[in-house]
C-alpha cells in the first residue's frame, strides 16, 4: 500500500477540467485509489463522488493507493497533484 | 412600474422587450418493467445519443472560444459517464423493475440533491449540471424533440432558470441580457453572460414571471441586481443616460483594460485599488486594478457590537485574497482612534484624537484583538499573495513590536498544524512626518512602505483637512512630495518597494513627479485606475 498527503494549492480546489483529468487517470490503473479528506473517503475514479466531497485551496487531502501497479499509480497521481492542483 | 431586487451577476445595462423562455420539462412515468436488460439497453443506447448531444454542443461553443462554458460540456459527458451513477441507474433497474426513464429520474435526483445540499455556491450550481444531463438523457429515452425558441428581435431573456444545454441553444447575437428567477452567480446563465459582456441579474424571485408578459419593457441593471417591468418614462430616461455613462467608461476599458502601465519611453508603475470590503474587490478587479494596496479592515470593526471572531475576520480577508486570484492584496491592520472607535473597545476620550491613541498605538493597547487580527490573517495567507501594514508608525520600536506580536502569533499557528504563507510581506504607512524622516532607518525592518498622504499632509501642514477655512493650506503639498522623496530613497537603498495610497496617488498632476521619484505602485480608488492608467501611458519622462 502506498500512500500520500497533499495539500491543494490550485485556486478551485479539486473542480473542472483538473478533477475530470484526475479521475480518467486513476482510472487506467488497476489498484484501488482513495482519497480521504476529514472523515470523508471515495474512490478517485469517481466523479461525481469527488467533486461532492468539495476540496477547496488549503484543504489537505489523503490519497493511498492500493493494488498490483501501486508504485507506478502513486507515482503518477502524486505528479499530477502536484502539477495541476 | 414594478421593481424587484436580484444579485447583479453579470456587470452591464440593458433595457428592452422581454422574451419568456417556457423550458422543456420531461415528462417521466413510473412503470414497472420485467424486461430489465431491455430497459438497460435503452438506457446504453440514451447515453450513446446524450454523449453525442453533450460533445455537439462542446464543439459548438468551443467554436465561439467559450472555454469555460465549454469546459462545462467535457464535464457533463465525464459525469454522463460517472462509474457511481451508472451502476445507481442500473442497481435501480434491477432492483425496482422500472422503465429506464425512472431509474435516471430519481438517480439524476439523489445526486443533485447531494450538490444542492452543500453549504459552497459553487458546489450548489452543480445541481444543474445533474439536472441538465438527466434531462438529455430522458429526453433521449422518450425520443422528444427539442423546441426550437423563436426570436424575431433581440430580447431580454426571462426564464426561472437555464441549464447550459438550454442556454447554448439560444440565438447568441438576439440576447440582450438574462433575468432568471433562481440561480446563483455560478451558474452558466451568469458565466455565459460574462463571457458575452452582457447584463444579468440572477435571483430574481417569483413574483417576476408572474407579472410578466412576453414584450414587457424591462429594465436590467447587472451591477445592483435591479429588474424593473414596464419602467415608467422617468424612470427610462434616467437608466438610458446611465447607459450612456456606461459606454463611455467601457471605450475607457475597451482601450485601457490589459494594457501595461507603462509611460512612453518604458518607465512601469503598478496601480493598485484601496478597498474598504471584501465586496469592492469586484469593483477593483472590473477597473483592472493590478492588486489591491489598502485594504481598509476597520469596517468589520465599526460594524459590529462585538469584536469580529477570528473565523468571520479570516472569511472576508480569504475572500479578497481569492477573488484577486494571486494578485498582491495589502491589508492593513485595525487603524482607530478616539474619533472612530468601535462598540466594543473604549478608549479614553482625547483632548486631540488625532494625535492620541490610534493606529498601531490602539493595537498594542488591545493586543488580544491585535493578535486574532494577525492570527486571521495568517491563516487567509495561503489563498494569495498577502501584505501586512501597520498604520501610525513613527519609529523603529513599534516596528519591532508589531513584527514579535507576529512572529509570536506565527509561532502558534505552527504548533497547532495550522499553515500560512512564509512569503507574507509586512510593511508600514508612512504618514507621521516621523516616519519619513527616519525612514533609512525603518527600511531594513520592514518589506514594503506605503505613503498615506492624508495624515501625512495633514501632520506636516499642521492641518485639518476637514476644517474648509483652512483648505488652501491643505493644497500645499510640496513639504510632503519632499517627505515622500526621502522615503523613496530609503526604501530603493534598502531593496525595498514603496506605494502611495493617499489620495494624492489620484492626483493626475503628480503622476509625473511619483514616476520620476521611481514610486514603485499607486493604490486609489477603483474608479481612478484607468484615468491614471492612460495618463501614464500618454507620459515620457
Amino acid at each position: 500500500m502506498k500512500t500520500f498527503d497533499y495539500t491543494v494549492t490550485a485556486a478551485n480546489g479539486i473542480h473542472g477540467r483538473p478533477a475530470g483529468n484526475l479521475v480518467k487517470l486513476a482510472g487506467t490503473f488497476k489498484s484501488t485509489i482513495i482519497i480521504k479528506k476529514g472523515d470523508v473517503s471515495n474512490d478517485l475514479t469517481m466523479l461525481m463522488a469527488v467533486m461532492s466531497m468539495g476540496v477547496r485551496k488549503g484543504d489537505t487531502v489523503t490519497i493511498t493507493i492500493e493494488g498490483p501497479d501501486e508504485q507506478i499509480a502513486a507515482n503518477a497521481v502524486e505528479e499530477f497533484f502536484k502539477q495541476n492542483l | 412600474m414594478l421593481k424587484l431586487n436580484g444579485t447583479g451577476a453579470s456587470g452591464a445595462l440593458a433595457a428592452g422587450k422581454v422574451k419568456i423562455l417556457h423550458r422543456y420539462e420531461p415528462g417521466v412515468s413510473h412503470t414497472i418493467s420485467e424486461d430489465t436488460d431491455a430497459e438497460l439497453e435503452r438506457f446504453e443506447a440514451a447515453k450513446k445519443k446524450t454523449l453525442l448531444d453533450i460533445d455537439a454542443d462542446y464543439k459548438k461553443v468551443l467554436e465561439n472560444s467559450d472555454e469555460e462554458i465549454a469546459e462545462i460540456f467535457g464535464m457533463h459527458a465525464l459525469m454522463t459517464e460517472d462509474k457511481e451513477f451508472n451502476s445507481h441507474i442500473k442497481d435501480v433497474l434491477y432492483s425496482m423493475k422500472t422503465n429506464a426513464e425512472y431509474a435516471v429520474f430519481i438517480t439524476g435526483k439523489k445526486f443533485a440533491e447531494r450538490f444542492s445540499s452543500m453549504d459552497d455556491d459553487y458546489m450548489q450550481a452543480r445541481a444543474a449540471d445533474v439536472q441538465d444531463i438527466v434531462k438529455r438523457l430522458i429526453k433521449n429515452l422518450t425520443g422528444s424533440k427539442n423546441t426550437i425558441q423563436e426570436f424575431s428581435h433581440k430580447a431580454i431573456i426571462a426564464a426561472d432558470d437555464l441549464t447550459p444545454s438550454e442556454t447554448v441553444a439560444l440565438p447568441k447575437d438576439k440576447i440582450l441580457a438574462f433575468v432568471t428567477e433562481n440561480g446563483s452567480v455560478n451558474s452558466h446563465t451568469a458565466i455565459l453572460a460574462r463571457s458575452m459582456g452582457i447584463a444579468a441579474v440572477v435571483g430574481v424571485g417569483n413574483k417576476f414571471l408572474e407579472n410578466l408578459n412576453d414584450d414587457d419593457i424591462i429594465t436590467v441593471d447587472g451591477y445592483s441586481g435591479e429588474v424593473v417591468i414596464s419602467p415608467d418614462e422617468e424612470f427610462l430616461k434616467e437608466f438610458n443616460e446611465k447607459q450612456q455613462n456606461e459606454a463611455i467608461q467601457k471605450d475607457l476599458l475597451y482601450d485601457l483594460k490589459g494594457k501595461e502601465t507603462i509611460t512612453l519611453d518604458g518607465m512601469g508603475i503598478k496601480l493598485f485599488a484601496n478597498i474598504g470590503s471584501a465586496e469592492d474587490a469586484d469593483e477593483a478587479l472590473k477597473n483592472d486594478a493590478e492588486g489591491i494596496g489598502l485594504f481598509r479592515s476597520e469596517f468589520l470593526f465599526l460594524d459590529s457590537n462585538n469584536a469580529p471572531d477570528e473565523q468571520k475576520q479570516f472569511e472576508a480577508y480569504k475572500s479578497v485574497l481569492e477573488k484577486m486570484q494571486g494578485k498582491k492584496v495589502i491589508i492593513r491592520t485595525l487603524d482607530i482612534g478616539a474619533d472612530k472607535q468601535p462598540e466594543f473597545i473604549k478608549l479614553t476620550p482625547e483632548e486631540n484624537p488625532a494625535l492620541g491613541i490610534r493606529g498601531i498605538r490602539a493595537s498594542f493597547l488591545h493586543k488580544d484583538i491585535f493578535k486574532i487580527q494577525l492570527r486571521a490573517l495568517y491563516r487567509a495567507s495561503v489563498f494569495g499573495r498577502l501584505g501586512i501594514m501597520f498604520p501610525m508608525i513613527t519609529d523603529e520600536t513599534e516596528v519591532t513590536e508589531a513584527l514579535d506580536i507576529c512572529k509570536e502569533v506565527r509561532q502558534e499557528l505552527l504548533q497547532e498544524g495550522i499553515s500560512f504563507d512564509e512569503n507574507t510581506e509586512h510593511g508600514i504607512m508612512i504618514e507621521t512626518p516621523a516616519a519619513a524622516i527616519m525612514s533609512d532607518r525603518l527600511a531594513p525592518l520592514v518589506d514594503f512602505f506605503s505613503v498615506g498622504t492624508n495624515d501625512l499632509l495633514q501632520y506636516t501642514l499642521a492641518c485639518d483637512r476637514q476644517n474648509s477655512s483652512i483648505s488652501h493650506i491643505y493644497k500645499r503639498n510640496e513639504p510632503v512630495i519632499r517627505l515622500i522623496k526621502t522615503a523613496a530613497d530609503n526604501a530603493h537603498k534598502n531593496g525595498k518597494w514603496i506605494g502611495i495610497c493617499g489620495e494624492l496617488a489620484a492626483d493626475t498632476e503628480l503622476t509625473k513627479k511619483f514616476l520620476e521619484m521611481g514610486i514603485d505602485e499607486l493604490s486609489a480608488a477603483p474608479s481612478y485606475i484607468l484615468p491614471l492608467r492612460k495618463k501614464i501611458r500618454n507620459l515620457s519622462l
